[in-house]
């Protein structure tokens, strides 16, 4: 199959060090079931579900143990057949509290799925979204947005191209890697049901060119493919994976500022997320367990694990070994530059972690901000075209209007601009204040 | 389970948890090793009164940031190069034979007028070595225009000049632009003088070998970008070219601008000052064609005594660089109409 070159660039952005093949050559291990689980019920962007089960319950793998909570919400099933012990409130990965289902795992039995739609080209493509929404399918490169409301645009906005992100720019992270090389089969069939059920003529599969296996392994999986499909070879570079940045490389539109994806006439799936939808549908296996990369210098044996929603970190350090002599220092739920640290290693894992790093003191550093010496790095390196520092100074300055006034509620948090900051001064933090305050402000503004 | 050893929380902070290795001391540092090569030529052409007052200017420097910090009870901050780099960029705008305290009274001029009253490195509207320099020419006149003392018997085109008068090529041409007369005749030798820096003119400027080695790392350390001496050179050659078109009797070709006076030492490593300069690469172009403009401006203008105009080009466009950098920010991503 067509093997492009991503016809644009993106502006700015960075290379930093990848770490990647700690991981990378790591097949994926089911992780054995771990004795005890616990599902927070806000894996996703929007409400939270809401638990219908209560403690004592016996539970399925695969029932639902959380109720859809409105549109943008989905269901939360359960990972393990066990029986429920608690309901508590559990801190996640971001930091906030949400209520999660505990269970008690008992030794494996059968999983309830729902029926297999093996014939979804003849089958109806609302019966499809609906079947991909009760899956509790979302977005499991970050955001964690349903699926299914991505893949229900209104009729005034048609969509001609599909990208299917496999760029996998976060350094360290290899689980979408992983997932193309090993299961490219079944994403071609994911992205044959996306296609459908959008109408999107147009493929693309774009993924960054230091993973030459991935590619290969994509452009195999989807030879005689009708129509316009092609893998989109992105340059290595650090925001790639971020969905307006890829847009543009690969189809040189830009999403309007505020705008969605669908304004230019694309969605993005994750790849991971697209073999979700091919469970969901073909299978009728809901969202029960995901890849994850345990990775950093401080776990013994970096790995790419299949682990059930729930299992916490430190079962998944076990599985990797446990820590090496240098000692962790950090935790962080996702990639180096965009991850959350989390204090403890009770918290569980959830659709939207797609690794855990552990770092050792050796690669943590504590810095001192300094002044901002103008260097510009960080306007060169902002992919959005911001003047980070000196939104940082108005920040600084508690002048949230101020810096509303340039573009502050562009800005995507990649984190590049405090990467290359010389004077080490902590930039998204002061961009992630200044929109806490202008939302509050503006929420204030609505009541 | 290996960790019963962890310590029961980890470090929680904001993302991203990696950082480049970037860092000032680096980026001053590196000023400091491409400022090397033009520090031998000063060396190798001004003997001991290079060493003098690049001492001189250093030390006064870093002590006088020392005790305003202390003064101020602000964090120390010598340990960020930049009043180390202030220090050789004062000594390198400096005659050969200015007196030492004179070097003194500029240094604690640059440090604790232009940089620390204003709260220190980053803080500063102007460049504190360009500042004090000028502060330095209005305070002692004759010293900071007495150019002979050159370790060399340094002469411009046979008969032209008198070493030990001293003149500047760019004073040599005011004068005769002033008084009517035919501009004195640049040999190749005197051309070759003009590039190795055997010429007279302060410490540090003279060299255009020197400096542009310099500058070469500084490109190749990123620690500059081309944008500010290509818009600035680039300005000052067009500038004089035109000049040389209209009137060649009374211009020079445009390479004597090139390599006369500080043009190349202020292009490279005064302009491109991150503090005092644009931030974005459209304000560093027009940053760049201002300081052109006014450096040709003040070194050709008929009614004016100066013969040399970059610190004065640049310290003006310092001034502007606040109204540039908000006027020139970059098309913001999904705002393309």
């Amino acid at each position: 199959m067509q093997t492009i070159k991503s016809p644009y660039n993106f502006r700015g952005g960075i290379h930093p060090d990848y770490h990647k093949e700690l991981s990378s050559g790591a097949a994926i291990k089911r992780l054995p079931m771990p004795a005890v689980l616990s599902v927070p019920m806000s894996q996703h962007l929007g409400a939270p579900a809401k638990p219908c089960v209560k403690a004592g319950d016996v539970v399925q793998r695969g029932s639902i143990i959380g109720e859809q909570n409105g549109f943008i919400s989905v269901p939360v099933h359960s990972p393990a057949n066990g029986k429920v012990t608690a309901i508590t409130d559990v801190s996640t990965a971001s930091g906030r509290l949400c209520q999660a289902v505990t269970i008690e795992c008992s030794e494996a039995g059968e999983t309830l799925s729902m029926s297999p739609i093996t014939l979804w080209k003849n089958t109806d493509r609302d019966e499809l979204r609906a079947r991909i929404g009760e899956a509790g399918v979302v977005g499991m490169g970050g955001a964690g947005f349903p699926t299914k409301v991505k893949l229900s645009p209104p009729m005034d906005k048609p969509i001609d191209t599909v990208i299917l992100n496999g760029a996998e720019c976060e350094p360290y992270l290899t689980s979408d890697h992983r997932m193309m090389i090993e299961h490219a089969k079944e994403i071609r069939i994911g992205a044959e049901i996306i296609r459908y059920i959008l109408g999107a003529k147009t493929l693309r599969i774009a993924i960054e060119d230091n993973k030459p296996d991935a590619i290969k392994a994509m452009a195999e999986a989807f030879e005689g493919i009708d129509g316009d499909v092609a893998v989109t070879v992105l340059h290595t570079s650090y925001p790639q994976g971020s969905e307006k940045q890829q847009i543009y490389a690969v189809t040189g539109r830009e999403v309007p500022r505020g705008g969605l994806p669908m304004d230019v006439g694309c969605v993005v799936e994750n790849t991971s997320t697209t073999f979700a939808i091919y469970e969901a549908v073909v299978k009728g296996i809901p969202l029960i367990e995901r890849v994850i990369t345990v990775t950093g210098d401080a776990v013994a044996e970096p790995s790419n694990l299949l682990a059930p929603f729930g299992t916490s970190y430190q079962d998944l350090i076990d599985a990797s070994g446990g820590f090496t002599n240098a000692k962790a220092a950090k935790v962080i739920s996702g990639g180096p530059m965009m991850g959350f640290t989390v204090s403890s290693l009770d918290t569980p894992t959830g659709k939207t972690a797609s690794g855990l790093l552990l770092l050792s003191k050796k690669r943590v550093t504590q810095y001192t901000s300094q002044a901002c010496i103008s260097c510009g790095r960080c306007v060169e390196a902002c992919p959005m075209g911001l003047i980070p520092s000196e939104l940082s100074q108005f920040i600084e300055a508690d002048d949230a209007e101020g810096a509303e006034a340039i573009s502050l509620m562009d800005c995507i948090e990649c984190g590049s601009c405090a990467f290359v900051c010389p004077a080490r001064r902590p930039l998204v933090q002061h961009m992630r204040r200044g929109k806490a305050i202008v939302m509050a402000k503006r929420a204030a503004a609505k009541h | 389970m290996k960790s019963e050893n962890q310590p029961d929380l980890y470090m929680v902070s904001s993302s991203p948890h990696t950082h480049s290795g970037s860092s000032v001391e680096r980026i001053m540092l590196d000023v400091l090793i491409a400022l090397a090569p033009a520090f031998a030529a000063s060396f190798y052409f001004f003997g001991l009164n290079a060493i003098r007052l690049t001492g001189t200017c250093v030390i006064t420097c870093v002590v006088a940031e020392w005790l305003c910090r202390k003064a101020m009870k602000r964090t120390g901050s010598i340990g960020d190069l930049s009043a180390v780099v202030t220090g050789v960029l004062l000594a390198f705008n400096l005659p050969p034979s200015l007196p030492g305290w004179m070097a003194v009274a500029g240094s604690l001029f640059a440090i604790t007028i232009c940089k620390q009253l204003f709260g220190g490195l980053g803080y500063n509207v102007f460049n504190p070595a360009l500042a004090a320099r000028a502060f330095m020419l209005i305070s002692f006149l004759v010293p900071m225009t007495k150019w002979s003392s050159s370790n060399w018997a340094t002469s411009l085109a046979s008969g032209a000049a008198d070493a030990a008068t001293g003149a500047t090529p760019l004073g040599l041409i005011k004068e005769a632009v002033k008084a009517g007369d035919a501009i004195p005749h640049f040999g190749s030798e005197t051309i070759m003088n003009l590039f190795t820096g055997n010429i007279n003119g302060c410490i540090g400027e003279t060299s255009a070998l020197a400096l542009l080695i310099g500058a070469a790392y500084l490109l190749f350390r990123k620690v500059i970008t081309w944008h500010i001496p290509v818009a600035y050179i680039g300005t000052v050659f067009i500038y004089a070219s035109i000049l040389h078109i209209v009137s060649p009797a009374t211009s020079v070709l445009p390479h004597i601008h090139l390599l006369s006076g500080g043009l190349l030492l202020g292009a490279f490593f005064m302009a491109t000052d991150m503090v005092t300069s644009p931030i974005t690469k459209r304000g560093m172009l027009i940053f760049g064609v201002g300081c052109g403009i006014i450096t040709m401006v003040i070194r050709t203008v008929k009614t004016g005594d100066y013969p040399e105009g970059v610190s004065f080009a640049i310290l003006l466009m310092n001034a502007v660089t606040p109204l540039i950098n908000r006027g020139c920010r970059n098309r913001v991503f999904g705002t393309k109409s």
